[in-house]
């Protein structure tokens, strides 16, 4: 069985969808999404650590050979991504339950369920496959599913989010298949190994740039890359409070993994530098989206939004790291892909958790936590000194290395501007801590700690953003080799 | 010259993409921006099934008395992609019916005035 | 073309739904035109079939006629699509001439299915055999896009209960109607069946069966009553099998990676090669029948939920 991992990988919560339909209870169906999650998660560790040991692994569904059958292929960056969203799916469900019990009317728990393993199956779907119009049906079958996550939400603002999202996700998807079919004329194929060898000999015509630009788009659309990113904000504050956590944590970072692999995998070096100047052009988007994000997010008067638009700069931080590109810049986006998974889970688990006391991530809700809930209050300062970079969390790993990546690039004011950017982290971060600790509560505000099967998985998440930042050897040997295996391929 | 009749088969198809692409982003009514997206997506089919004929070609249907075949690929990306269109376009249009009985319209301009003064 | 800029221009969106099936039609009908049989027969149930059923249900529920749209939001989008026309216009430039045999596109991979497909896989539909073989995953995945579909629509829009009374609508009445209604609906149930099983010699195959058979069921309702039709197939039947459909298809899978082979690799499932292709592309396909029938169904069950009245004492 085990040389059938990489599709077991999708298989299993895919198949776990419509079994945990037929269950037909909400208990029952957590109990089963738990357990296949986990599954999926365990499977993901012993891939990872096969193809760091023995490099990519290859898979031909339906016994047919690449470029004819469609090709799963498992190397260290989608292994790498594979573990995060995995990772990042089973520990928010271990909190589901306690959290959506109040969030979502009982008859529709099921569904929310039965939509998540559809989403996770998609995301790892996206991951795993080696075929570039496979990548557009998992799209899908997780966009279409995080709609329905996203509309669960309780306030009626939820809906018209997932309508805007609905219409961007698809616009964005429509945009990548596009791309894949003008990819498609000039190649023939659609297997993405074989693209990258064929497109060589057609890479300089119109069409291939067409192609490379409308799927950059596309993605970008998925990214909420700036200036594409006016769905995010909303769509996260209004899903219930547990789906933030998940796709802060995990579904940008899928869409980044798009990026990273049609930029190195896919299309060639020549297109990259030939015509326009890329680098300069995705540090600039992803320097003004660092500073935009963080800035709004400092006039927010909701939390969770506040938090939502910080997710808009941290993406600016990665599209930076590939910008600078090379061994360094795309190892900082990398370390960061994981690093930012951690601690954007902890903060959303910890405002899931305030949302479950209080009913609400106003700021003003929110004045004197510090005693009325001082395990959850403390986990949200832990995990904003992690948002900021403060050493000795993983925040401070990655902007360590992006700051390095920079300078060994020759870009100082870019470093500096870095550094800058996490300042304004300090700023809403600090607006929080002072309505926890130094503002009085309101009097007969909610009082106590939320339930164990929240503070569980936040804590396993706080305590993860603690040690990767002291021990950082294994995300470290993981990116690193997974970066230079990227630049193999472009050479 | 001789681009512009090999070509206007796909010139067309872009010109109907733009139709609906617009319809998209410029009307305020969800309804028609589903329509919209709907004329968009179709278009795109269009294009990708104007890739696999060739000329002199016949449906990919095997037979002893034809030689020649237009290209299955494409045809078997389209079928898939039509399905992902009808999903899409049910599940936006259940979420235009939430909308019509949370926000009572719906015309997107009234929605976000509702969303600010509130 | 006309139909489209017709859907731009008028402000009566029932008249904007019906451009849309005869844009639908026509996308059909060039289908056909290019060959693409199979993807002609699924676009006109689904363009002018499924879609604008949907969206006239919607519109009986939002309102027929659209607000005086605000002019501001107009140039730019003008401005955002003819830059994105302008892309697309360079992008055709250098491609290959339309039905040029010598295209890439003709002779890298498909060539392969053109050629060994007969013997492989050992049926004459080319279009069925990639899409149900050599890129079987995807429709497995296209499956799961459907049923995404359907729990979404489900998590939406609550299905009311049953009321103790079928209640009469629609054409109940009608002695005529529904006499040839009872005549029509077996011949296309029967007309589906032979859709789902002849996929692997002409167009057709298990989508395009689902969605037929979900349209008898449909007619059904609209002479019968919508209360009647759920009390024929329940909503929990369609449910279960909605998720049974998919599970088929996974299952054939699992099958295959059980009797050595690698998931959805039908070969090993008899004695030939071809023998187990055969068995694997008519189970699978039934997968899809069921998962896309149950599907169709639960979601025109919920839409017609929300358009009729609610009974008295509920809001």
């Amino acid at each position: 069985m085990l040389n059938h991992l990489p599709i077991l990988q999708v298989i299993v919560p895919l198949l776990g969808a419509p079994a945990c339909l037929i269950l037909g209870r909400a208990k029952l169906a957590w109990v089963f999404a738990l357990l296949v999650s986990t599954a999926a998660f365990l499977i993901s560790c012993q891939l990872l650590s096969e193809v760091y040991a023995q490099g990519p692994l290859s898979y031909e569904l339906g016994g047919w050979a690449a470029p004819w059958g469609i090709e799963y292929r498992i190397d260290l960056l989608n292994g790498w991504l594979l573990f995060i969203v995995s990772l990042s799916s089973t520990v928010s469900l271990v909190a589901a339950q306690t959290s959506i019990s109040n969030e979502i009317p009982g008859e529709k728990q099921l569904f929310f369920y039965v939509a998540w393993l559809l989403c996770l199956a998609g995301l790892l779907g996206i991951l795993a496959t080696g075929d570039a119009f496979n990548v557009f049906v998992f799209l899908e079958v997780s966009s279409l599913s995080t709609y329905t996550l996203i509309s669960l939400g309780k306030q009626r603002q939820a809906l018209w989010s997932a309508f805007r999202y609905l219409i961007m996700g698809t616009i964005g998807a429509t945009f990548i298949l596009i791309g894949i079919g003008f990819m498609y004329m000039m190649t023939g194929t659609l297997n993405m190994a074989d693209l990258s060898e064929r497109l060589p000999a057609a890479s300089s015509s119109y069409t291939v740039f067409a192609a490379y630009a409308f799927v950059v788009v596309g993605i970008g659309l998925k990214l909420a890359m700036f200036p594409l990113h006016f769905w995010l904000p909303n769509a996260y504050t209004f899903a219930p409070s547990i789906v933030t956590a998940f796709l802060a944590a995990s579904s940008t970072k899928v869409a980044i993994y798009l990026l990273i692999r049609f930029t190195y995998s896919v299309f060639d070096s020549d297109l990259r530098s030939a015509g326009l100047p890329l680098p300069e052009i995705l540090i600039a988007l992803g320097m003004i989206a660092v500073f935009a994000g963080s800035t709004v997010a400092i006039y927010q008067s909701n939390i969770k939004r506040a938090i939502a638009y910080s997710s808009v700069g941290q993406i600016g931080y990665m599209i930076v790291g590939l910008g600078i590109g090379g061994l360094l810049g795309l190892q900082a986006t990398l370390l960061h892909l994981f690093n930012h998974a951690l601690m954007k889970a902890a903060l959303f688990l910890s405002l899931a958790a305030m949302a479950f006391r209080l009913g609400s991530t106003q700021l003003k809700d929110l004045y004197g936590l510090g005693q009325r809930m001082p395990i959850t209050a403390f986990s949200f300062v832990v995990g904003g000194l992690s948002l900021i970079g403060v050493p000795l969390t993983v925040g401070f790993i990655s902007k360590w290395y992006l700051v390095s990546a920079a300078v060994a690039d020759g870009r100082w004011p870019l470093a500096l501007l870095v550094v800058l950017g996490s300042l304004l982290a300090i700023a809403y971060i600090w607006r929080v801590v002072e309505a926890m600790y130094f503002k009085p509560s309101e009097e007969g505000s909610p009082k106590g700690e939320a339930p164990l099967m929240m503070l569980l998985p936040l804590w396993v998440l706080i305590a993860a953003n603690l040690y990767f930042g002291i021990d950082t050897r294994i995300p470290l040997a993981i990116t690193a080799d997974a970066a230079r295996s990227l630049l193999e391929v472009v050479q | 010259m001789s681009l512009i009749f090999s070509h206007y088969n796909y010139w067309v198809v872009i010109a109907l993409m733009m139709i609906g692409f617009f319809v998209v982003i410029a009307q305020g009514n969800l309804v028609k921006k589903l329509v919209g997206l709907n004329i968009f997506q179709t278009s795109v089919f269009i294009l990708y099934i104007s890739v696999g004929k060739v000329s002199g070609g016949s449906a990919p249907i095997l037979s002893d008395s034809v030689t020649a075949y237009s290209n299955p690929l494409p045809h078997v990306l389209i079928l898939t992609a039509i399905v992902v269109g009808i999903a899409t376009t049910a599940l936006g249009l259940a979420l235009v019916i939430r909308i019509k009985k949370a926000y009572g319209t719906v015309e997107e301009p009234e929605i976000q005035q509702q969303d600010h003064s509130c | 073309m006309a139909t489209a800029i017709g859907i731009v221009l008028s402000r009566d969106l029932l008249a904007v739904v019906m451009l849309t099936g005869i844009y639908g039609f026509l996308s059909a009908s060039f289908f056909v035109l290019m060959d693409a049989v199979d993807v002609a027969f699924t676009e006109a149930a689904v363009g002018s079939g499924i879609s604008p059923l949907l969206m006239l249900l919607t519109i009986a529920l939002v309102g027929r006629y659209e607000a005086v749209p605000a002019a501001n939001k107009a140039l730019p989008a003008l401005i955002l699509v003819v830059i994105t026309g302008a892309l697309l216009i360079m992008g055709t430039l250098d491609m290959p001439a339309f039905g040029d045999a010598n295209a890439p596109a003709h002779t890298h991979v498909a060539p392969r299915y053109i050629e060994v497909s007969g013997e492989e896989i050992g049926i004459p539909n080319i279009v069925t055999s990639v899409l149900a073989s050599y890129r079987g995953f995807d429709t497995f995945g296209e499956v799961l896009v459907i049923f995404t579909a359907g729990v979404g629509v489900l998590s939406l829009l609550t299905l009311r209960p049953l009321p103790a009374n079928p209640s009469v609508d629609g054409a109940h009445g009608h002695r005529v109607l529904r006499i040839v209604s009872k005549i029509l609906i077996p011949p296309i149930l029967i007309f589906a069946l032979y859709v789902q099983f002849h996929g692997d010699y002409g167009p057709g195959g298990g989508f395009q069966a689902g969605v037929i058979f979900a349209a008898a069921i449909i007619l059904y309702t609209m002479f019968f009553g919508v209360d009647l039709a759920r009390r024929v197939v329940s909503s929990s039947v369609l449910r279960i099998l909605a998720a049974t459909g998919a599970l088929l298809y996974g299952s054939v899978g699992v099958v295959s990676m059980l009797n050595g082979g690698n998931f959805l690799d039908y070969s090993v499932l008899a004695e030939s090669a071809t023998a187990g292709q055969h068995i694997g592309i008519i189970v699978i396909e039934l997968g899809v029948g069921i998962t896309v029938a149950a599907v169709m169904m639960l979601i025109f069950y919920c839409f017609v939920s929300q358009v009729r009245p609610a009974p008295e004492g509920e809001k």
